[in-house]
């Protein structure tokens, strides 16, 4: 009996969590009359038109491109920054690091729209509007707060004897921390760089004020702006979006794990 | 210089560059917007100038319905849409926390929406909610096309799609906050209840609701900041529409500033809503206490 209700809760989250976005992959391969059809037609003919029309006649390959820029750039800097960081603050006794991990969280949770005005000022004296360093600017600072908590509690973890052995060995702390720390945390550092990454992939606000050219556009911002001449390209809209969502889900299914651990690490361990 | 001077002194230029980022993208421009909201500044026009106007921006801020609205808009969508997220997040973190084959699978896809980008999500579900051929005017009315309605075009139902969009988005990432609590609760607790002839709702409201308490909280921390500004579901399904009806501050400072081009105005917002967002977010910080930072 017990079992049965379990089953069946499965069933209903699954499909509850999965059906909607399925259903928006199911409309991408249909065809334009499939798409407008009551009762709606749940076994597509399989097109690949509004794929090839996205790509056509909406730019879907350079959002694409600008994405992948952005959110690989992105990570990078933010990790290596965490790595510093998180291991000043989780081994290095930095003075007042409860206010600093604090301040991190105060960033990591105010509206964007209170630092709006003034990073656009600031990217503007620069010239940096609608370049990638002028997104990469703000993604950095915004995902420095989940990089350094996940990153400083990964760290925590480890022995410390270890890294004492590597220095009377006369190993520089610095180099503890790369030949020591990092490979043994790498599945957290792993984490947060995948946590970092679909910030930056799925982020819209800051893209769409800063990147206001359509040649530099990321994937979030076009796929908002997808407009048809009288109607909405609901095909096409669907082909983007599953082409900005695929690889996403795949990063979830093969790093469930890790990714639920980073999450709630950031989230409650500190 | 003694190690340990030395040491603290590496600690400190390690933390450097995370510290300048923080201090010159993220805080400077908050104390910098409390300076613009003090100025009139209209982009686009920068012949005016930029002069001291004092309080004028925040006195017409307390007179402008359209932002009173939207504060209003705002409370009421993170009220919801928190609530149902924290229900279905703890109904969900029960499911998941049982063992069952294939759980790592339902795992996975309880996490989906989470990763899906949320102007994806915000495209999917005004598709959902489409006047025309939208599956929920399918589910509701079949093929009676006659009686389809345009949801979104209806400042109640616009209102319920953009929680039940943020609902379906969001739990997941409760879910597994509040499950890492379940998985601190030590399992002989549950056994001794059990010798004890506690049933199963009496496990749950004795052992499981008391213990939970502190990853409900964060859980419900990290949810309300986040309703808080919510902008890519608003800004893709009703551009703050049917009349404001879902309007909020984000959005509202957003058109303010960027498409108004009023960046002393808008700058305005901007501290109100910091200001409300600082003043929740200490009220929980002190509820949950110190142990985040330990």
């Amino acid at each position: 009996m017990r079992k049965w209700i379990l089953w069946a809760l499965v069933m209903v989250i699954v499909f509850l969590s999965l059906g909607p976005f399925l259903w928006f992959v199911d409309t991408s391969f249909k065809t334009e009359v499939e798409v407008t059809a009551i009762p709606p037609v749940i076994c597509p003919s399989g097109s690949v038109g509004f794929y090839v029309s996205s790509i056509k006649n909406y730019r879907l390959l350079s959002y694409v491109k600008n994405s992948a820029i952005v959110a690989t750039l992105t990570t990078l800097i933010t990790i290596l920054l965490s790595l510093f960081a998180g291991y000043s603050v989780a081994r290095l006794g930095l003075p007042k690091r409860e206010l600093f991990m604090k301040a991190l969280l105060v960033v990591s949770m105010f509206p964007q729209i209170s630092i709006a005005g003034p990073v656009w000022r600031i990217l503007y004296r620069l010239g940096w509007l609608n370049t990638y360093q002028g997104l990469v600017i703000p993604y950095v600072t915004l995902t420095l707060p989940l990089g350094v908590w996940v990153v400083a509690s990964f760290f925590k973890q480890l022995p410390e004897d270890l890294e004492d052995a590597a220095i009377i060995d006369g190993c520089s702390r610095l180099g503890a921390l790369f030949r020591i720390m990092v490979p043994l945390s790498a599945p957290g550092v792993f984490t947060a760089a995948i946590l970092v990454f679909i910030y930056a992939w799925n982020e819209f606000f800051f893209a769409l004020l800063i990147m206001t050219r359509q040649d530099v556009q990321t994937l979030p911002v076009g796929i908002a702006m997808f407009q048809g001449q009288y109607t909405l390209p609901w095909g096409e809209i669907a082909a983007a979006s599953t082409v900005a969502t695929v690889p996403l889900v795949l990063l979830v299914f093969v790093f469930q794990r890790r990714i639920i651990s980073g999450l709630s690490a950031g989230a409650i361990k500190g | 210089m003694t190690p340990a001077r030395r040491e603290r002194l590496f600690s400190v230029v390690l933390i450097l560059p995370a510290f300048l980022f923080v201090l010159i993208f993220a805080f400077f421009p908050i104390v910098h917007s409390f300076w613009l909201s003090l100025h009139r500044i209209v982009l686009g026009l920068p012949g005016l100038g930029e002069p001291f106007v004092g309080a004028e921006n925040y006195i017409e801020l307390l007179n402008d319905r359209v932002a009173l609205r939207a504060v209003k808009n705002t409370f009421l969508f993170v009220f919801v849409s928190t609530f149902f997220e924290i229900l279905f997040g703890l109904l969900i973190a029960l499911v998941i926390h049982e063992r069952f084959k294939g759980r790592g699978i339902v795992r996975a896809s309880v996490l989906v929406p989470w990763a899906v980008p949320t102007v994806v999500s915000s495209q999917m579900w005004r598709f959902i909610f489409n006047d025309k051929y939208g599956l929920i005017n399918f589910l509701f009315f079949g093929g009676d096309v006659n009686a389809y309605r345009a949801w979104l075009a209806d400042p109640v139902y616009a209102f319920v799609a953009i929680v039940v969009a943020d609902v379906w988005k969001t739990s997941a990432f409760a879910a597994l906050l509040i499950l890492a609590g379940l998985q601190a609760i030590p399992e002989d607790l549950y056994e001794a209840a059990k010798v004890d002839g506690a049933g199963w709702w009496q496990r749950f409201f004795k052992i499981t609701l008391p213990l939970l308490r502190p990853a409900l909280l964060i859980a419900l921390l990290f949810r309300t900041m986040d309703a808080f500004r919510v902008f890519d579901l608003v800004f893709v399904m009703t551009q703050g529409g049917p009349a404001d009806s879902t309007n909020v501050l984000q959005f509202y400072g957003y058109k303010k500033i960027f498409a108004e081009g009023m960046m002393g105005y808008g700058s305005a917002v901007s501290v109100l809503v910091f200001l409300i967002s600082f003043v929740v977010s200490m009220f929980y910080v002190r509820m949950i206490g110190k142990r985040m930072f330990r």
